[in-house]
């Protein structure tokens, strides 16, 4: 190995100071889409933390016999049979926020953060800190959509996870749910105030 | 007076005084109140008296028929809804003041409390934007909106579409328009419908009580029924059933948003703003151009599918609020086009996808607002390909006399 990278730094790195979200903005289609509320939100994030860890596995171990010229193809096969897997299991074991998610477990094939993953960590390094990587990752991705799910259900719905939040009293003093919540615009000025708030915090991510 | 109570309290805001972190604030109505009598120090420059506040404050005059007018609406629709047979101008007048007073005094509140923070955690000035923002919010949203949505979203559209922008002068979107597209998305059931548009309860002892959705009883807007209608001949009708004549449209006397219901008071203001040379003339009459065009184009192909689509041109002129928008909204400076030739584009297109919206799509029954917003979207564009074509024509003559 080239460089030493410590297995810690590998795991919690992507949690906050290299979020492939927030600080990389990847995978910000499945943002908008799948965090109206929060329970898609966190079986969405389950599923990619498991598809990125095993495919990193998978392409780390293979990687010094893939030929150069078509590993983004193989790549491609190891994700897409793993989140078939994953799909099925859903199906078979979570059938109602399968049927939420719908498409969108299907497209975590085409996920920026999967790819990138693959191409800028597992291609170059071993088995172990590649696993790390994708749950490092995999982890970073699901702490925004699980904050995103949480402010547009509670705010959108006035419920968490299906339970009712907000107290009827509430309701009866004339509040109502806002409804731009639930639409996809909100996820995008939630994810900003995020990379807002998280570069407030971090002189280092600013960009001149 | 108000000068030397304003010297005696300054020293406190100068530096090492101890009121030093307002110090932004009290220079804001410093400015306000008089001309800052700091000068350039070094070089010559002209000046002209006319800067943003006074241009802010003619804005202003230029809304206050639609205000007045606005207070002596709501006051009139409350009496007739109520079966009154009698309308005594003043407490028409009194119930409107009281019905919009506490509608003001929350969006300048939230407003300008923001920008205050804003302004003494960025260290600069006080922007004066808010001064006409403040004033329009209330006059395009319906009477009995909630003045916490109010106050909701008008923080919002301050801080997501002025404060991160810049502040006053930076921002890409009409920030008072945004405000009502918020209200409008997130909370439907408020903005729209037969309920919102009536001031139903009595003020302070003054008016009656609109018993809204008993029989023949309707509060809604001539759009929205228009949008709701089924076969059979359209016919608009007030909030008792009558019928309304283009002419009370025109008036005003019909239920809507609280400022843009009289086409008359809005052509008043713009009369004023165009006198003042403050407003683009170009905008103003290209989005009337282009909406009255939309509406010649529509009416020819009129389906009974979309029911707007039989209104006349001028019909579509002076119901909902496209004239408010097409002297007021679209002609903001900040957010228009600024080209000569980009602002006729803009006003047009404007006009034309106003109408449109409001024809074909029976979901939004006024399109006025989306397409100010949209056109918003698009003036940088507008303004870039017209200063291209203008460098190219130029690039060209000089080709033509080299050769």
């Amino acid at each position: 190995m080239a460089e030493k990278i410590s297995s810690k730094s590998v795991l919690f790195n992507p949690l906050s100071k290299n979020n492939p979200v927030v600080v990389q903005v990847l995978g910000i289609c499945s943002v908008l889409a799948v965090t109206a509320k929060l329970e898609p939100a966190i079986v969405m994030g389950m599923s990619v933390i498991a598809v990125l860890a095993f495919s990193n596995v998978i392409i780390s171990l293979i990687r010094n016999t893939i030929p150069t010229s078509i590993r983004i193809i193989v790549q491609l096969v190891v994700v897409a049979g793993l989140v078939v897997i994953v799909d099925q299991l859903l199906k078979a074991y979570a059938y109602d926020v399968s049927k939420q998610l719908s498409v969108f477990i299907g497209l975590i094939i085409t996920n920026c953060i999967l790819m990138g993953r693959l191409e800028a960590f597992a291609m170059a390094n071993k088995p172990w800190p590649s696993f790390l990587d994708g749950i490092g990752n995999g982890l970073g991705y699901t702490i925004i959509l699980v904050i995103v799910g949480f402010f547009r259900e509670l705010l959108g719905s006035g419920t968490l996870l299906g339970y009712q939040v907000v107290p009827d009293s509430f309701y009866e003093a004339g509040y109502v749910n806002n409804g731009l919540m639930i639409l996809p615009p909100m996820a995008l000025i939630v994810v900003a105030c995020i990379i807002w708030v998280q570069r407030a915090r971090n002189k280092d991510l600013q960009e001149p | 007076m108000l000068r030397k109570y304003l010297d005696r309290v300054k020293p406190h805001f100068e530096p090492g005084g101890k009121l030093h972190a307002f110090h932004s604030v009290f220079d804001g109505f410093e400015t306000f109140l008089y001309t800052p009598r700091s000068t350039s120090a070094s070089g010559v420059h002209v000046h002209d008296s006319l800067d943003s506040k006074r241009i802010m404050i003619i804005v202003v005059l230029a809304l206050l028929p639609c205000l007045l007018f606005g207070m002596y609406n709501t006051g009139y629709q409350n009496f007739l809804g109520a079966g009154a047979t009698e309308f005594p101008f003043w407490s028409l007048m009194a119930y409107g003041f009281l019905a919009i007073l506490p509608r003001i005094v929350v969006t300048y509140a939230v407003g300008l409390g923001i920008e205050f923070i804003v302004a003494q955690w960025r260290k600069e000035e006080i922007q004066e934007g808010f001064l006409v923002t403040g004033i329009l919010i209330p006059l395009i949203c319906p009477i009995e909106t909630p003045l916490w949505m109010l106050a909701v979203a008008t923080a919002f559209s301050v801080i997501f579409v002025k404060e991160v922008f810049g502040g006053t002068g930076y921002n890409i979107f009409n920030v008072a328009l945004v405000t009502r597209a918020f209200l409008f998305f997130a909370y439907p059931a408020s903005m729209s419908g037969d309920k919102a548009f009536i001031s139903a309860n009595p003020i302070c002892g003054i008016g009656g009580t609109v018993n809204l959705g008993a029989d023949g009883i309707s509060g809604a807007t001539p759009l929205g029924q228009i949008a709701t209608h089924t076969g059979g001949a359209l016919e608009i009708k007030n909030i008792v059933g009558d019928p309304v004549s283009n002419w009370d449209a025109f008036i005003g006397l019909i239920p809507g948003s609280f400022g843009e219901t009289s086409t008359l008071c809005i052509l008043i203001g713009a009369a004023l703003l165009l006198a003042a040379g403050i407003a683009s003339w170009r905008i103003m009459v290209s989005v009337f151009a282009g909406g009255v065009i939309a509406g010649y184009i529509v009416n020819i192909f009129a389906t009974a599918t979309y029911p707007a689509s039989f209104l006349s041109p001028w019909q579509q002129l002076i119901y909902g609020g496209f004239a408010f928008a097409a002297v007021f909204m679209a002609t903001d400076p900040v957010t228009a086009a600024r080209t000569g030739a980009g602002k006729y584009i803009y006003g047009l297109l404007v006009g034309i996808i106003a109408v449109i919206i409001r024809v074909y799509n029976n979901g939004y029954p006024e399109g006025a607002m989306l397409a100010v917003l949209l056109m918003n979207a698009f003036a940088p564009l507008i303004d870039y390909c017209v200063v291209q074509v203008n460098v190219n024509r130029r690039l060209n003559r000089v080709k033509a006399k080299m050769e």
